[in-house]
């Protein structure tokens, strides 16, 4: 069973103690933000075989939101740490540096490749956006 | 390039074939796809030999007429989900765009075998979704009506007829009392493996290439437009690429520079000892998340709900075993009885929506077909169907066009979330 260290209570929470809340560092775009930004936050995910950062709430503990960095193939941990950050912590960064040489941590997240915008990639069927194919 | 195939291969089968081979113990039968070694150029590969995959090729073939095609696949091929779920075949879907693409399926699987020359064991024995709460059952009679206007039969059966449908239903409850149910005589199940071997012998005879043990490792793309892909057996250029990997599909999207909507979380299922014919239709109880069936073996055949975070091991977490059973023995109280033989995961592609993708991508020539998650085997002649067309023409047809990426950003979702409830 998966167990993590809660950053904020110390208990070493198993699985069914914890609710998964998905994955972690999203950039929150909201009003005012372009069309593929605002779709890239709601729903593009990175998804990785591998090394992944994730969101999870201590539910039946005390209750709080942390972070947490675990590999989706082995399902081995690397460490929790407190919600109130933008990015992992360095020493968490060098330890999965050392664990997993040449891994590198994902960039700022775009959902669609080459910076070309959202209306490049209109795949709306209908002919009048059809811009590809 | 390609080896001489030399291993013989199987002709049609047929009674007057089984009776041939009984005459000569059996020594004629051939192998029913061939193994051979990639061409460096197809005109369409596709990633995944999963029961998708192999059916966006047979029908790549025999309704377009295109047969330069290689399905590659890293494992064997229906070795993914194809092989690991647990056969439940529906088409009692709340939105439009689901009952259609889905409904496609079934009719399709009506006469999957006499197409394929493959008995893939369609049984159409029927299927129920029990509601056990108020709300479940005002939701099932939606659906019903629903499907009404979609033209896909259903009915509302009441909890006197369900006992004798399900004699060994518990409809008392206590905790959830079965308050009816939405019922679908056309549903039923079929054989996983052969939905897969079938059509991979009738691409086969087409002339496709199926690769098996061949991991597609980068996709190389030049001007925003897909050139070949590298694999454990070579490069190999393609002018269109599908990638139908399910549970892989952010992996693959990955190596050509684009992200999905999609998270990729274990789904289990099990299967207890044999024991005599006890239930003669498929039963799902969504609230309790918890579903089952009676193998051909006599096997109790069943499956809960998906695990929670995203996990790419094909094992799952003990206790989703635990609460499946625990919940499926106050309605299945026989089950408690039972010795479990086997449990095991896939890895499932799931969409905010609980709805499949079957898209172009941002980049040109590659077209993707996932986020089927926990309940796309039923729905792989028609998603092939539909995939196919998508391959061919460049533009989605009637069936494939809702389901396009787009609709993340048009805010459009086909959502099956609330009406399906659980997985299956
Ligand atoms: C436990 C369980 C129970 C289920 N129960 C039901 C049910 O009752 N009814 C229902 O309708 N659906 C059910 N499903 C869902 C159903 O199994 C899937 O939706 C469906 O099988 C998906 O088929 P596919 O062809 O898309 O994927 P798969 O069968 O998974 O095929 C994808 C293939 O891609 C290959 N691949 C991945 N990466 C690469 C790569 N880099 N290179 C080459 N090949 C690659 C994989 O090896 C795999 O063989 C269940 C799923 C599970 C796990
Ligand atoms: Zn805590």
């Amino acid at each position: 069973m998966l167990t993590l260290t809660c950053p904020y209570c110390g208990v070493a929470a198993e699985e069914t103690e914890l609710a998964p809340g998905g994955e972690a560092h999203l950039t929150r775009h909201g009003p005012g933000s372009s069309d593929t930004d605002f779709e890239g936050y709601l729903f593009a995910r990175q998804n990785p075989r591998g090394v992944l950062f994730e969101r999870w709430r201590h539910a039946y503990g005390c209750g709080k939101w942390f972070l947490a960095a675990r590999d989706s193939v082995t399902l081995q941990v690397f460490g929790a740490y407190p919600a109130q950050t933008t990015a992992p912590p360095d020493d968490l960064v060098a330890a999965i540096r050392a664990a997993r040489p040449g891994w590198q941590p994902p960039a700022a997240v775009s959902a669609h490749p080459d910076g070309r915008t959202g209306d490049d990639y209109a795949l709306n069927p209908t002919p009048a956006r059809d811009t590809l194919a | 390039m390609s080896a001489p195939h030399t291993q013989r291969r199987s002709g049609r089968y047929s009674v007057f074939a089984i009776a041939r081979e009984a005459m000569r113990l059996h020594s004629g039968w051939g192998r029913a796809w061939a193994s051979p070694e990639p061409r460096s150029r197809y005109q369409v590969v596709i990633v995944g030999a999963g029961g998708h995959g192999l059916a966006t090729a047979y029908y790549l073939g025999k309704n377009f007429g295109i047969t330069d095609v290689a399905v590659i696949e890293k494992g064997w091929l229906g070795g993914g989900n194809t092989g690991r779920n647990t056969t439940i075949i529906r088409s009692n879907y709340l939105q439009d765009p689901s009952a259609a693409i889905y409904d496609k399926a079934l009719k399709l699987y009506e006469t999957l075998s006499q197409d394929l020359n493959y008995n893939v064991m369609f049984s159409p024995r029927g299927l129920i979704m029990l509601a056990q709460t108020e709300h479940e059952k005002r939701g099932y009679l939606r659906t019903v009506n629903a499907n009404l206007l979609q033209g896909v039969a259903t009915r509302w059966v009441e909890p006197a007829e369900l006992g004798r449908l399900v004699p060994i239903m518990n409809l008392a409850g206590p905790r959830y009392p079965v308050l009816g149910g939405l019922y679908q005589e056309r549903g039923g199940t079929a054989r996983h493996d052969a939905v897969a071997w079938g059509y991979a012998r009738a691409c086969s005879d087409m002339g496709m290439h199926i690769i098996q043990n061949c991991e597609v490792t980068g996709v190389e793309t030049a001007g925003g437009r897909v050139r070949a892909v590298n694999t454990a057996k070579g490069r190999i250029e393609c002018d269109k690429l599908a990638m139908v990997v399910a549970g892989h599909s952010s992996v693959l999207a990955g190596m050509a520079g684009f992200r999905l909507p999609i998270e990729s979380i274990a789904l289990q299922a099990l299967v207890s000892e044999p024991i005599k014919p006890c239930l003669d239709v498929v039963v799902m109880a969504n609230t309790v998340h918890g579903y089952l069936s009676q193998s051909d073996k006599g096997e109790m055949v069943i499956g809960g709900g998906t695990d929670g975070f995203v996990n790419y091991t094909q094992r799952g977490s003990w206790h989703h075993v635990e609460e499946t059973v625990r919940a499926l023995i106050e309605t299945f109280p026989m089950l408690s009885r039972l010795k479990m033989l086997r449990q095991w995961g896939g890895i499932v592609d799931m969409t905010g929506d609980r709805s499949p993708i079957l898209s172009r991508t941002p980049v040109e020539g590659i077209f993707v077909n996932c986020g089927w998650g926990t309940g796309g085997f039923k729905a792989i002649p028609g998603s092939g169907w539909a995939m196919a067309e998508l391959v061919a023409k460049g533009t989605p047809g009637p069936l494939a066009a809702p389901f396009g990426l787009e609709r993340f950003a048009e805010g459009r979702f086909i959502d099956e979330s609330v009406a399906a409830g659980v997985a299956h």
